[in-house]
């Protein structure tokens, strides 16, 4: 391989990746970044303290004091889904560490033994496939007692296999590839090849993954706390701020629900379509 | 394998080749459920608090709690308590409920009609709309970025968000439809379960349509397809002909296993809408600590789910020659 065409073609390609921005993805991930923010920022820039009550203002709607109105025991609704964004993504931030963490060293560790290590893995694997998440969550709160950390590690465990089948996959195409003989028979250890090589290559996967997963854990995190087995009242979080929200909805004010769920389905939608850019960029479609 | 021997077995390496990958998706399936019931049935037997207590009081003498503990079978290893249930559980005994005072079969009954009714009916809304949408969207190009942004959002709905904005605007302000329970009869029960039903298919639809927009785009530009435009075929019979009936495999294999966990979707959805069927009675029995109840409806949820899954590998080797040869999906 000579280094002159190689070069060309590289110029090539970045000149063109440099035209194309791809407006989507860059509108997807400044959104992503303006809710990190927002949950690391929340609680400060909220007006009134989330839990403080004002039993003479309660249930009222939009006003100049409280912009999106107060709940049925008059705490302003808009401070609550400000401090809330911090456990809302905290829950779903940590079951993407874990499952993504756990399912790499999986995944990785299935490619490069092969044989029975894979074969094991894999019928462990299809067992977890068949518990959906929500159920997971239920039974962990039935053994643990319902809280935000039995809501978050069952979860993380459920979200275990979805990560190891990609990771895998694409960790074996690495496999498969001459370096990996190259290093083997220059006498790097297996752990440092996997380490250093195998999982330098698959970690835009790996990050693709982590961001669609965490649109999901979202989803289910949120499920876990509307149904009583999540983050536990009074504190605030967008799926229990659902679940508060719908005494109010039979009097007819949405504002609770409605503004806790959009700002899910808004996070959501934005982490799924940073993460498919993602994905597709790397060529690691599903 | 020489050919002398070939020749030899050939109705046995039929039967085989054949049968193998069937007892191998049977016996997948059958195992998941074993392995999932067994961890279920330890993990509810290892958690603190004592089910003793509940049944005898708190002020019993130490002879009664044994006695009580060795009438629940309390006083047998968690391997042989985990047998009995499973025995009993293949003839429709569950034990009982600790709070209802009821035997878990006769709760569950009654209420797994509804949970059926509601699954039915998403699966329904699901298959119809999802299908026709993606089809829609994967055949007709211009409209593809219309429907593609609609799937990006529909997929991003979780279902409890979808019921309470339902209820808001279809139950309360405009009380087109009942805000709480299941209905009596065939027709109120369709009034009652319509919203959730649509809640319930919600994402799942974009998800079908997602699937079914990106196979029949697969499809379409295949040679065979373009072949035929060219031979000046109507290009509805095109459609129908080369591109759908292609398409469908993964369609079927998509639909299938989303309407399998459609059964835990119940769960939020029931909750949510004040159904009770064996979703929201799971939700119920949680924080009371039913685990007789938590255990059946947990391994109802597991087995319909793996029967499906089975039921659909099964289906694709029949419809698909190549995972016959390679047996079974993956």
């Amino acid at each position: 391989m000579t280094a002159v065409p190689v070069s060309g073609v590289r110029l090539a390609r970045i000149s063109t990746a440099a035209r194309r921005i791809d407006p989507i993805l860059a509108t997807a991930g400044v959104v992503c970044a303006l809710l990190v923010l927002l949950a690391i920022a929340g609680p400060w820039i909220a007006p009134f303290p989330p839990n403080q009550t004002d039993v003479l203002a309660a249930s009222q709607g939009p006003s100049a004091t409280h912009l999106l109105g107060t709940d049925s025991i008059g705490r302003d609704i808009l401070s609550r889904l400000l401090a809330g964004a911090r456990l809302s993504f905290l829950g779903p931030g940590i079951i993407v560490v874990l499952s993504t963490t756990l399912g790499t060293l999986f995944g990785i560790a299935c490619a490069w033994w092969g044989g029975f290590v894979d074969s094991m893995l894999t019928k462990a694997f299809n067992v977890l496939f068949a518990i959906p998440g929500i159920l997971m969550a239920l039974v962990a709160a039935a053994v643990f007692g319902a809280g935000f950390w039995a809501a978050v590690l069952s979860l993380s465990l459920v979200y275990v296999p979805y990560v190891a089948r990609v990771i895998r996959s694409a960790a074996l195409q690495e496999r498969r590839r001459p370096y990996v003989e190259a290093c083997q028979l220059a006498g790097m250890s297996g752990l440092r090849i996997c380490s250093r090589h195998v999982f330098g290559n698959v970690q835009p996967v790996v990050v693709a993954q982590a961001t669609v997963g965490f649109g999901s854990a979202l989803m289910d995190f949120g499920a876990a706390s509307f149904l009583g087995i999540g983050v536990q009242p009074p504190q605030a979080e967008w799926g229990l701020m659902v679940s508060d929200g719908r005494t109010e909805l039979l009097n007819g004010a949405l504002q609770q629900s409605l503004s806790a769920g959009a700002l899910i389905v808004l996070s959501v939608v934005a982490f799924n379509v940073l993460g498919e850019r993602l994905s597709d960029r790397t060529g690691a479609g599903r | 394998m020489d050919s002398a021997t070939t020749s030899q077995n050939t109705v046995f390496a039929r039967a085989v080749r054949v049968g193998w990958p069937i007892v191998r998706i049977i016996s997948g399936a059958g195992g998941t459920a074993l392995v999932t019931s067994f961890v279920t049935f330890a993990a509810l037997a290892f958690t603190p608090g004592d089910p003793v207590s509940r049944v005898v009081g708190e002020r019993a003498t130490d002879e009664q709690r044994a006695a009580a503990r060795h009438a629940l079978g309390l006083d047998q290893p968690i391997p042989i308590r985990f047998l009995r249930w499973l025995g009993n559980a293949l003839h429709g005994d569950f034990g009982r409920s600790i709070t209802y005072r009821q035997d878990v079969s006769s709760l569950i009954a009654p209420r797994i009609s509804t949970t059926l009714f509601l699954v039915v009916m998403a699966a329904v809304i699901i298959v119809v709309v999802g299908v026709a949408l993606g089809a829609f969207g994967g055949w007709h190009g211009r409209w593809r970025p219309i429907i593609s942004a609609m799937i990006g959002v529909g997929i991003s709905i979780p279902s409890f968000v979808a019921a309470s904005v339902l209820i808001g605007t279809f139950a309360v302000e405009l009380g087109w439809f009942p805000t709480y329970g299941a209905g009596q009869g065939f027709l109120d029960r369709i009034h009652h379960l319509t919203l959730p039903s649509i809640a319930l298919s919600l994402a799942w639809t974009a998800y079908v349509a997602q699937i079914t927009m990106a196979s029949v785009r697969e499809e379409a530009g295949r040679e065979h397809v373009e072949t035929a435009v060219g031979r000046g075929l109507k290009p509805s019979l095109v459609f129908r002909r080369h591109v759908l009936r292609n398409a469908s495999l993964p369609v079927l294999t998509a639909s299938g296993l989303t309407v399998a966990g459609l059964v835990a979707g119940a769960v939020v959805v029931e909750t949510a809408f004040g159904v009770d069927g064996i979703g929201s009675l799971l939700v119920k029995s949680v924080p009371n600590k039913d685990y007789p109840v938590v255990m059946a409806i947990s391994m109802l949820i597991v087995v319909i789910f793996v029967t499906v899954a089975a039921l659909l590998d099964l289906a694709q080797m029949v419809l698909d020659p190549r995972a016959r040869a390679a047996g079974g999906r993956r």
